[in-house]
């Protein structure tokens, strides 16, 4: 077993995690840190898998580099937008949907 | 307990799903196409040495300006969602601390353009070189020596926007060539280094805005 | 050779990147007319490559000059030049309303110009674009925009659905992200050209899992039922234009990347789950309906309408091999953008003239605003599909289809749906014909608002009259 395919399987674990954590976890923090566990999961996979064997290829890493980037921007706005919510609920989980 | 059983089938469904995938990843041969060899052939043609670097601003160059577009509309998103709140108060904090944001900033200021200058032939670039300028105008925020932002006004807005309109521009030049972002091999370094040199100073203040429009007290 | 310098595919990219980074820099609640003629010269551009890719084929732009699998290829087939034209055809109309629906230093409407650049040129990028991971870059701009535009300067409820539509976005892209990993891993390119005749002669489990989870997150960014948990809150909830904008536009983009996954890379896998794409396609109708004729809000029973009518383009999977089911798909996509387009801006001329977002204030609103609940007739009878318009045309073509290989079922779910969608209209409808309250005071809205809904309305009963040149276009596929 190759030193990439472990990151491939660890990647696999982060992702499965992290979105048992968005689905389970109602505190919003966390459930952002779920996400970003289970975006990192994603690129583990997409490096560790493409270098199984061991060989360093530079197309993933380069896609990996875009795939943090958007990420980040995700994270950002989901972090401006769960501040919004604590100033005008002071709550840090969604509140239920309501049509009325 | 409805909660209780809910965790057990979504942690029981997280397994499964990683033993079968981790079965069908050993199953893998070699692939069909191995792009190393072309990535290796057309480096000398790419203006740049390090191939993540080659692959990022030429070879798929074109997801690299969606991307910043990514970035500068998260920060968009984020003016539009936070709306206008005057900035916090700057709370000056130790004189030490700030004495080492100021001894600090200048090296990381040197870093960050080492790094730029970097990314042609070893790990580094524009990106990297944003985030550490970034770090700075934080750490400036976070010892009292920077205000936060309110809305940003026509001077900075430019500013955030310059890198990308410049990519913009350049990759839309560059169809006189024949297609978008398509580099001519003699002039293809100098094109990535000012791309790149524009990315850093917009992307350094995309980064630092991520931060400093956050950073004001939550309206109450 | 100047052809390349002019190539529309390529500025249909360009353009909206360049006046949302205008409208940008000129700032808050500015920006409306860049907008509007960049979008009026986008309209021309997809028209010149729909005529071009009737006349031609596929047309393709190579990025760089380097070529898929090193570089990434750009292309478009008849399905794409519909998509195109469908983008810009409803995009034009809701600038105009828009410029008209945000008042001066309206919050929900400081940053909507460059949100909605980013936004369109998302949805263009993905819909030419040819390679996987760079489809991945699209949605993610197409989904933060979306969900930027949500929650433009509203209250906690509004904050709220944002959220939820976030969550939901970003784990869609994520699992459509670890199938692209996967597919990387396999076959080491992304490129959907060079996919396609690897996977047609050799995929292995890996490639099953991949199909399977870029499917079931593109299926959350569709709001396919059950998934669908997000998006009555997001649509109902947003402003007016916006929420036209989501309902007509955002969800197709990830319905289409399913439907180009299945058509072309993982054709040999994605089958498989047809029937229960359809199944749930189904449920969705049923269950939509049902929500929609028990809304209280207006924005939130056109919302549910969504979900049912979502649910409709899922129906054709299992008979995609088939002559006229891609036909049908395309047809309902038309028909619901531009329908829905028109009665999420009718909506929001009642609200803003009755100011209320109520299904039982609208009494007395046909007497009132009668080229708005005249917008939202038209858009209504596309919903319900009577003829002539374009929704009795796509949903005849769905039954043609399913009778002719046999699926007697899909045919009575069309039937049904059509019902159930009648008595949601109806109920709006009725309400508007009764008398005004004495109490009732109107805001006079301006005149702009109500004409740009009711053309939406019209084009989409109008298109059913025109349906063949739109199959013609179809037929050019790669």
């Amino acid at each position: 077993m190759s030193t990439g395919f472990i990151f491939a399987l660890t990647g696999a674990i982060l992702f499965a995690a992290g979105v048992a954590g968005v689905v389970l976890i109602g505190h919003l923090l966390r459930r952002i840190l779920a996400f970003n566990l289970m975006g990192s999961g994603a690129f583990l996979v997409l490096v560790g898998l493409a270098q199984r064997q061991d060989v360093v290829d530079p197309v993933p890493q380069a896609m990996v580099l875009t795939g943090i980037v958007v990420a980040v921007a995700a994270t950002a706005l989901a972090l401006a937008l769960v501040r919004k919510l604590h100033a005008l609920t002071g709550q840090l989980e969604l509140p239920d949907d309501v049509d009325a | 307990m409805k909660r209780y059983s809910l965790v057990v089938l979504v942690l029981s469904l997280a397994s499964a799903f990683v033993f079968f995938l981790g079965r069908a990843m050993l199953e893998l041969g070699p692939t069909a196409i191995d792009l190393r060899a072309p990535v290796a052939a057309h480096l000398a043609e790419s203006g740049v040495t390090h191939p993540v670097t080659a692959v990022l601003l030429n070879y798929r160059g074109y997801d690299t300006l969606l991307e910043i577009a990514v970035l500068l509309l998260a920060l968009l998103a984020i003016l539009a969602v936070v709306g206008e709140a005057p900035a916090s108060p700057t709370r000056a904090a130790h004189p030490v601390l700030q004495a080492l944001g100021r001894l600090a900033v200048p090296l990381m200021v040197v870093v960050a353009v080492y790094l730029l200058w970097a990314g042609a032939f070893r790990p580094g670039g524009a990106f990297q070189a944003g985030a550490v300028l970034a770090a700075a105008a934080v750490l400036l925020h976070l010892v009292g020596l920077l205000p936060g932002w309110s809305k940003p006004r026509l001077g900075l807005r430019f500013g955030l926007a310059a890198g990308f309109a410049l990519f913009l521009a350049v990759a839309a030049g560059l169809l006189t060539q024949g297609s978008l972002l398509q580099y001519p091999p003699a002039a293809a370094g100098v094109l990535i280094l000012l791309i790149e040199s524009g990315l850093t100073v917009s992307l350094a203040l995309i980064l630092a805005g991520l931060f400093l429009l956050l950073s004001r007290e939550a309206e109450a | 050779m100047l052809e390349p310098l002019f190539d529309p595919l390529v500025w249909l990219i360009l353009l909206p990147l360049a006046w949302a980074t205008l409208a940008f820099v000129l700032g808050p609640g500015r920006g409306a007319w860049p907008a509007i003629a960049g979008l009026a010269t986008q309209c021309w551009l997809a028209i010149e490559l729909a005529q071009k890719v009737g006349a031609g084929g596929v047309t393709n732009h190579v990025v760089g000059g380097w070529g898929a699998p090193l570089g990434i290829d750009l292309a478009v087939d008849g399905l794409s030049a519909a998509m195109l034209l469908l983008t810009q055809a409803v995009a034009l109309p809701l600038a105009i309303y828009a410029r008209s629906y945000f008042k001066l230093n309206d919050p929900a409407g400081t940053w909507f110009w460059p949100l909605m650049g980013f936004l369109i040129a998302g949805l263009n990028a993905l819909f030419v674009s040819a390679d996987l991971f760079n489809l991945y870059v699209t949605l993610e701009l197409v989904g933060l925009a979306a969900v930027g535009l949500v929650a433009a300067g509203g209250g906690a409820q509004q904050v709220a659905a944002a959220l939820r539509y976030l969550f939901a976005t970003l784990v869609g892209s994520g699992a459509y992200l670890l199938g692209v990993a996967l597919i990387y891993g396999a076959y080491g390119t992304v490129s959907i050209s060079t996919l396609l005749p690897l996977v047609t002669n050799d995929a292995p489990r890996l490639v099953w899992i991949a199909g399977g989870l870029m499917v079931s997150g593109l299926m959350l960014k569709t709001a396919l039922f059950p998934f669908h948990f997000w998006l009555p809150p997001a649509h109902g909830g947003a402003p007016a234009p916006v929420s036209a904008l989501l309902s007509a536009l955002v969800v197709k983009a990830s319905f289409y990347l399913i439907l180009r996954l299945w058509l072309g890379p993982l054709q040999t896998v994605l089958p498989a789950f047809a029937w229960l794409l359809a199944m749930l396609g189904a449920a969705a109708i049923f269950w939509g309906s049902w929500q929609a004729i028990r809304a209280v809000k207006l924005k939130r029973l056109i919302a549910y309408s969504t979900v049912a009518q979502l649910g409709y383009l899922f129906l054709i999977f299992p008979m995609l091999a088939a002559h006229g089911a891609l036909e049908a798909g395309v047809m309902q996509i038309f028909a619901h953008g531009l329908a829905k387009a028109g009665m999420f801006a009718a909506a929001g001329v009642l609200i803003k003239a009755t100011g209320q977002d109520t299904v039982a204030g609208l009494a007395g609103s046909v007497e009132r605003l009668p080229v708005t609940m005249f917008a939202f007739g038209l858009a209504g009878m596309t919903l319900m599909g009577l003829p002539p318009s374009s929704g009795f045309l796509a949903k005849w073509l769905i039954i043609e289809v399913a009778l002719a290989q046999g699926h007697w079922i899909i045919a009575m779910v069309v039937l049904a749906g059509g019902l159930l969608a009648a008595v949601y209209v109806l109920r709006v409808l009725r309400q508007a014909f009764l008398l005004t309250p004495a109490s009732a005071t109107l805001t006079p809205v301006p005149r702009m608002l109500e004409w740009s809904a009711f053309a939406l309305a019209a084009a989409s009963v109008l298109l059913g009259l025109r349906g063949v040149e739109l199959m013609r276009l179809l037929g050019a596929m790669a």
